[in-house]
Formats: structure tokens, sequence, C-alpha cells
């Protein structure tokens, strides 16, 4: 890559998008790199760095909403919000682990990548909470979607469409969160050495109990994990009533608050897995009671090292003793249950042959490709990173 | 750009709907054949006398006959309609129950009404992984009472719960009084079914928690029935919390109220409710329904908690010490559900109490930033009495949007255009303070014209190539959300400037 532009401020990045435009130039957008290593590579003449739209132009936390530029740093958002004792309800993940980055990147990567930690199945993925976006389209204009209110069904949802969209569609300048009040303390129930059909189990009965169950994970020949939040005589009488309900599973063992907090940021942040920076990684979305049944076809075929979260819905997943990232044998399993697999990590070499992303069917494929032709008919924005889902 | 034209069927306000195609109207008999052929049987209605409980939705202040109507059993025959449609430029309008507030069902004079009423079948309740997968027609009420023998239920609840359709929920995103701590519609579907303009039927989603690629479910949620039919839908459930107890705390004036629900979430607080109701709406539903409101304060809330018995209890006492902060000056906490429901009684029926005290009502729907309260209704008041018109006020406190019920008589000439007017300028104002021009309700046909208070014309412009990408002759549900009606191709042309561009004076590495 030769030049790498670096706008201070958003008329900036609408003359670089319009130069690129102009010299049919494609650009790589960039924040602070924490999540380069996932996605397709590309063939891009240009960079576009948005680490500099810097600046939290609204914070009300009594209204329960954040505007801050694209370029900040989640880790010092997650800061000022804490000061109020407040937080991102969705757990945003911290990926260095796994990725051998130096932070845990920019609110513009954390929307355009949309990972959800743990309490997604409580609070929802990071679609959930994006309530607007200031942004430069591929047409090189300034436009904005959504407003700083949750309740707005005025026009398309496009915040939503720009969440996830790798940087393929939009250059985004400025994003409004919804942002909620943090759990005023924890604890988890611990069931001990469930093979992971019955721990699909448990977890599916105690997320369906009257509880409030705000995670729910399983790492193999170990332990089930089913979390509560809350203000603490609630979360004393909440951990009663799932002992009585979840005892017939089979030894419990609960986790005071700060135990809790360690063990759920290592999951949030992949950090059971990995270690080994050669092995593929993979994360598989699938319907959570279906979980244990997919990792178990999988593990036919390969060798690998797994945990689940969301109730069985995530699959964390490290490829073991292989140069392939085994997409074919990874993939093969969950076409029938729907859902999909991302490879997080691979090398050069092991992902040779393998999409990052599942292939979609041939009318989202359409679908997705006419609107990403919307946005940026040249396809100067990040082009190819979504390859195989119709981008 | 074409503009739209006046309809003359319109038999109240004065609407533009997009000029009908009057090669539609001449072919009416063989497109009827047509789609006789398509859905035989019962299902394409199109005989006045009939037609006629389609002419228009919640919204009835507009009114209009289709073309025809058909209600398709399958989703065959749905792909089959649309494709019939598409290859002869035949405008479609999808319709669920026609509860729309903002006209987005109304139906168009050359267009086919596409009713989705037979679809009303509850697929599959899996408990396992906590969803129902629906017909779109299932009303939102069905889901729940389909649920509820083992104690879970479908949180957005809209007040028109009995009657509509699920599949409206998605196009409309709809909410209900939970929505600060259970989300809209959007925050809790997991799959759809959505047949395209082209008779394409995509699969979207399914029971797992996150898809990837674009997300095509959050867009199609809120579309206003302008990108596609939704044929089936997979929502999340949830279990019922233990205990849900109220309390009806009465203010001697807006401010505190507003204050009060603000303190309530600076301390941490979710309530899975909180309401406001002005003292015109409280003395109305008082008189409807006997509800045992205060009648001596100037606003009243309505605040929901929810929960394990000993968190609902503890919250109860920490949300009434902070209202007593706020000058309450009656401060009452529900002991038992029937008192729950009671305090919920005159909410849940301020529309009907203002409807009879009132020949005609309008129910506006924008949403400001909650501090803004104050000034919104104090400006609200000024208006009413410029218009001569009185307002009604009831308000999701909790996330911010409002109600604002203006009562007219239809009967006196002007008035119905002066209300219009009127609710318009209160729309403007919410936009004004940084909030929009609709919370739940949708755009429709009724807030269209407005779009522009709100986006620029590059913000439109954003969202109709959108619009283009699904439906490129723009054949379903025309007229609806947009101002003006646009041509796709004349859209999707960019104006790049000529030779190349100097490289910009931007830092850069
Ligand atoms: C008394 C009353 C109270 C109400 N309270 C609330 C409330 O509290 N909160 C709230 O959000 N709303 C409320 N509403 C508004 C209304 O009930 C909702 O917008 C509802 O979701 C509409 O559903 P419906 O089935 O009636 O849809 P319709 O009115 O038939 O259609 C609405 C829109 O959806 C489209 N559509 C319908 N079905 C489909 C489909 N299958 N595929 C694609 N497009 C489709 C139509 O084209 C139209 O644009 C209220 C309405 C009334 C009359």
């Amino acid at each position: 890559m030769t030049e790498i532009f670096k706008p201070a401020n958003e008329q900036q990045v609408v003359e670089a998008v319009q130069w690129a435009l102009a010299n049919e130039t494609a650009m790589e957008l960039v924040g602070s790199r924490s999540r380069q290593r996932i996605g397709n590579a590309m063939e891009t003449g240009c960079g576009l760095d948005l680490s500099d739209l810097t600046g939290i132009t609204l914070y009300e936390p009594e209204e329960l909403v954040l505007a801050a530029g694209a370029g900040c740093m989640l880790a010092d958002i997650e800061k000022e919000l804490a000061d109020k004792g407040q937080a991102f309800a969705f757990e945003p993940p911290d990926f260095s682990h796994l990725l051998g980055s130096k932070t845990s990147g920019t609110l513009g990567g954390m929307v355009a990548c949309s990972f959800a930690g743990p309490r997604r199945v409580q609070a929802g993925g990071v679609r959930d909470h994006v309530l607007g976006v200031r942004a430069i389209s591929g047409r090189g204009e300034v436009f904005k979607t959504g407003g700083r209110v949750v309740k707005n069904v005025t026009g398309y949802d496009l915040p939503k469409i720009l969440t996830g969209s790798w940087g393929t569609l939009a250059a985004m300048t400025q994003i409004t969160f919804k942002v909620l009040p943090k759990p005023e303390t924890e604890a988890t129930l611990a069931i001990i050495g469930l093979e992971n059909d019955q721990a699909m189990k448990a977890m599916s009965a105690g997320l369906g109990a009257p509880v409030d169950v705000s995670a729910a994970a399983h790492i193999p020949k170990a332990r089930t994990l089913l979390r509560l939040e809350g203000i603490a005589p609630s979360v004393a009488a909440r951990i009663e009533s799932l002992k009585t309900l979840l005892s017939p599973f089979g030894e419990l063992d609960v986790l005071g608050r700060d135990t809790s907090r360690e063990v759920w940021s290592k999951i949030r942040d992949v950090r059971l897995l990995g270690d080994e920076q050669d092995n593929a990684i993979w994360r598989i979305s699938v319907p959570p009671s279906e979980g244990a049944k997919v990792l178990a076809e999988i593990e036919k075929s390969i060798e690998v090292n797994a945990f689940f979260d969301w109730g069985g819905g995530l699959i964390w997943l490290e490829v073991l003793n292989q140069t392939r990232a085994c997409a074919a044998e990874i993939r093969g399993t969950i076409t029938a249950t729907g859902g999909h697999a991302t490879l997080i990590r691979a090398t050069e070499k092991s992902q040779a042959g393998s999409a990052v992303f599942q292939p979609q069917s041939s009318v989202l494929t359409m679908l997705a490709g006419r609107l990403k032709n919307s946005f940026d008919p040249k396809g100067i924005l990040n082009p190819g990173r979504m390859q195989s889902t119709g981008e | 750009m074409t503009r739209f034209a006046t309809s003359e069927s319109m038999s109240m306000s004065q609407l533009e709907l997009p000029e009908v195609n009057v090669a539609t109207l001449s072919n009416r008999d063989r497109i009827i054949n047509d789609l006789k052929a398509i859905c035989p049987g019962e299902a394409v209605i199109s005989h006045d006398s009939e037609m006629r409980a389609f002419e228009s939705d919640g919204l009835t202040a507009y009114r209009q006959m289709p073309l025809v109507v058909v209600l398709p059993e399958t989703v065959d025959q749905v792909s089959q309609v649309l494709k019939y449609c598409h290859e002869n430029e035949v405008r479609v309008v999808p319709r669920g129950a026609g509860t729309s507030l903002s006209g987005g069902a109304l139906p168009l004079q050359d267009g086919v009404l596409l009713g989705l009423g037979k679809f009303n079948k509850i697929l599959e309740v899996d408990y396992d992984n906590r969803c129902v997968v629906a017909e779109p027609g299932v009303t939102n009420l069905g889901i729940s009472n389909a649920v509820e023998e083992r104690g879970f239920y479908y949180a957005p609840d809209p007040s028109s719960q009995i009657a509509c359709s699920i599949g409206g929920n998605i196009a409309e995103n709809s909410g209900g009084v939970h929505c600060l701590k259970y989300g809209l519609t959007t925050n809790n579907v997991l799959g759809l079914e959505v047949v395209l303009i082209t008779g394409e039927v995509v699969q979207i989603g399914g029971k797992h928690m996150e898809s990837e690629g674009y997300d095509l479910l959050g867009l199609m949620t809120g579309s206003e029935g302008l990108l596609g039919v939704v044929t089936k839908v997979t929502v999340r459930i949830l279990r019922k919390p233990e205990t849900a107890r109220a309390l009806l705390i009465g203010f001697p004036s807006s401010e505190d109220a507003g204050q009060c629900v603000a303190d309530v979430i600076s301390e941490g607080i979710i309530a899975a409710g909180m309401e406001m109701m002005d003292k015109y709406a409280i003395h109305a539903a008082e008189d409807f329904v006997q509800a045992g409101y205060p009648l001596d304060v100037d606003a009243l809330l309505i605040v929901e908690l929810d929960g394990p018995e000993v968190e609902v209890d503890y919250l109860i006492e920490r949300v009434s010490s902070i209202a007593k902060t706020n000058k309450a000056v009656s401060v009452a906490a529900s002991n038992n559900e029937e008192e729950r429901l009671n305090f919920w009684a005159g909410r849940k029926a301020a529309f009907p109490a203002i409807g009879r005290i009132s020949p005609d009502y309008y129910c506006m729907d924008g949403t400001i930033p909650r501090h803004k309260l104050p000034v919104v209704l104090k400006r609200m008041a000024q208006m009413s009495a410029d218009y001569g018109l009185r307002v009604a006020n009831v308000f999701h406190a909790g996330d911010g949007n409002m109600h604002p019920l203006i009562l007219y008589d239809a009967n006196v000439p002007g008035e119905l255009e002066k209300t219009e007017e009127f609710g318009g300028e209160i729309l403007k104002l919410c936009v004004e303070v940084g909030g929009v021009l609709t919370g739940e309700h949708g755009v429709g046909v009724e807030k269209r014209d407005l779009m522009p208070v709100m986006f620029s014309k590059t913000d439109l412009e954003h969202q109709q190539r959108v619009k283009c990408a699904f439906d490129a002759k723009g054949l379903l549900n025309p007229g609806k959300v947009f101002p003006e009606l646009y041509n796709c191709a004349e859209m999707g042309r960019m104006h790049i400037s000529g030779g190349k561009l100097p490289f910009p004076d931007i830092p850069r590495f």
C-alpha cells in the first residue's frame, strides 16, 4: 500500500473518498487495526485511517445515550462510561489475545465488525445498541441515519445495515449508542463435569427460567456457567432458585463477584484457547440447542479445542494439528442447522481455499451485491473484505 | 421526479398518491382473472361492497378503494402473485390486520391489496431455543398466548396487540410500553422468510442469534412493506418475570415527573415500563374507567418494576423515595395483580377515553430526548391555544416516545386540515429538539411529506437506493415513506468530477 490518508475531520474524509473515486483507487478503511487480520485479503491502492476522528460529542447518562467519533478508542470510552456506572450492554470483546493486537480497537471497528460478548443472550448484540450513524458512502457523500433516541422508526433502519458491514458500504465518522447501567453485582452458578449435550439442556433450562440469566457458557470437560447480575439481594435470591432448578444436573458451585467477573472476561475475550498462533480459530453461530451436536459432528473429522457461549449458540473453536483451516469440515456440519462459521484467525497458508465468511444463498448474495452497489457503486471501500456473502 | 397527484376518491384530506397507472385500470378485468388463476376459490375479491372493508387502515382519515383484494393462502401463491405483478408492472400494497396508524396499508386505486390474513398459524414453538415460528397473520397476542402454558411471552406489546399481526409488527417495527427494558420488535426477531417483488423467496436469519453478511433482518424490520412481503417470522420469547408491581405517582407538574424519570434512570434502574399522562388524559381516563387516579395532579406516572420478588420490593421502595424527593404528591404501590392491572386500566383505555369526549382524535407519535419534555409540552400548549384545538398527552416516559392526541371534529369544515397542520408542527418540534418524526407508528403516508424535516436530500437518497436494490420498479407500496417517487436508474447514477483530482490536502503517511 502506498499512501494512507488520515483525515482530521469529516470534511477531509469526504475529500479523501472523492479523490479515491475520481482516481478509481480502492481504499482500505482502518481504525486501530485491532481486527485487521479478520476478513478476506483485499487489493487496495490507499488507506483511510479514521483514528483521528475522536471526541465524545454527546454523553447524557440519564438519557442513556452517547455519541462519539468513530476513531475513539473503545477502552477510553468504556472508562468514561464506567465513571458514570454505565457500559455497552453487549460486552464488546477484546480480541488482542487471539489476534495479537495491542488494543481492543476503535468504536468504528467495534460497529463495523459487530462482535458481541456473553451478554448477547440477554441484552442483544452491537446492532441492538447503535442508534444513529453519520458516514461517508462510497459515493463520496455524507449522510446520516437513525437518531439519538431509542424509539425511532423514521425511515429504513440503516444503522443496522452499517453495523457488521466491515467497512464495505461507508466510512462511519460518528456513532450514537444506547448505553446502560452496569449491573451492581454478579454471581455465577457453575455445574461441574457435564457432557456437552447435558450442558446444552442445563443452559436451556436456566435461560428459560424466570431468573434473568445474563450469560451461559460451557467449557467441555470442565464447567457449565450461568451468570446472574443485578442488585445484591436479587442476585442472591435468584442464585438460590437457579440452584434448585439445576441441582438434578450435577454438582454445583457458586462463584462470587470477583471470580465471576474474571471468568466471564476470559470467555468474552476468548482467552481460553488459541495460544498456538498458527492454529486456525473459528467463531460459529448456530441455534443454541444444536451446539453440542454440531461440535460432535466436527470432532468426527478433525481434532479441535472448543467452548460454548450464548447458551450453546456460539462455539469458539481452535483447529488442532492441521495445516488447513478446515472450512469444509466445519461448514458442512452447519448447513442443516442454519447459522454460520466465521474464520477469525488463520495463517496465509491455512486460509487458502477457506472463505472467511459463510457463503450465503444465491438470493441473499444477489441482494447483498445490490446493497453494496447502492452505497458504493465503484467498489472503492474495502472491496472484497466480505467476499462470499455477496458483498 | 414524479409529483404525486391528488386522488379524486380521497374522501377527506387532500392526500397526494402516486399518479394512477391508467393501463392497469383499463386491464382490471384481465388482471382479476389472472389473479384468480393463481389464487382460486374466494381468494380474489373484486366487488366494491366486499372491498370496502379494506379501503382504509387505522388512520381512518384516508380512504381509497384498491384495484382488487387478494388473500393468498400459501407462500407459493404469494410468490406467484408478486411475480405476476412484477412482470405486468402492477403495484402491490401488503396488508396485515390493517391497524397501522400512519396509513401504511392504505390501498392504491391501481394497486393489488395483498392481505396476509389467511397466514394465521403458529408453525412451531421451540422452548429449547426460546423462539416461536409463526405465519405473519398471527396476532401479536396470539404468540404470547401460544407459549403462556409454560410461562413464556413475546415481549413487544403494542396496545393493539389483540388485533395487529406479527407481520405488520415487523413492517412497522412496533413498540409497546415495555420497550426500554425489552426492546422493540427489531430486538426480538431472529428470522424471516420474505418474498421479493420478483417472486423470489428469501430466508433471512433463523433460530441462531446473529447472522453474517449485511443485516437484512434489521433492514426488513421497519421497512413498512416497501422491500418485500413477510411470509414467516421467527421471534424470541422470554420467560415471564416472577413478579411485577407498579407505582402510581402524582406530580404537581410534568417537569417534576420528568425529573423523577431521569433520576430513576440515573440511579441505574431500568423499569419494565414508565408511562406518563397529562392532566387532560388523566381526567378523561378516570371518567371512563374509574381507575382511582388522583385528579388534583398535573402529571401522573406509572412505573412498573418486574423480576424476582425481593428485587421488585426493593426497587419499589427506591423509586418511591426518588418520587418523593421530586415533589410527588401521591405515591401508591400495587400490592397484588388486581391493583397493578387497575393502575394500568386508565392508561390502556386512554385512547378510547379521549374518543368519548371528542368526536374525533388524531394520535401523534414523535420521540424526543426525555429532558426536553417540559419545553415540548409548553410549546405544544401554546400551539394548542393558537390552533384552538385541545391536546391530551400520553407519553412512554422511559424512552421519550410521545403520543399527543389532538381532539377535533371532522364534521367541522377545515378542522381536519387544521389538525393535520397542528400535528405536523408538533412533529417538527420533536425533530427540532433532537428527536424524530415517529417512534413506533411508522412514516406511512402520514409523515411522508415531513421526511425532509429530519433528513437531507442526500440522507433520503441513501435510503431510496436501498429500496431500489429490492424493488427497482418501485411497485411495492409506493407513495409511502418517501415524499417523492423517484427513478432508480437516475438515482443510481454517479456524478464524478471529470478528470483526476489532485491529491487532497489531508494529513497522510
Ligand atoms: C388502537 C391502536 C393502538 C395501537 N398501539 C400501538 C402501540 O402501542 N405501539 C405500536 O407500535 N403501534 C401501535 N399501533 C399501530 C399498529 O397496530 C402497528 O403498527 C401494527 O404493527 C400494525 O400491524 P397490522 O397487522 O395491523 O399491519 P397493517 O396496518 O395491515 O400494515 C402496516 C404496514 O405493514 C405492512 N405489512 C403488513 N403485513 C405485512 C407483511 N406480511 N409483509 C410486509 N409488509 C406488511 C403494510 O404494507 C403496512 O405498510 C396501534 C394501533 C391502534 C389502532
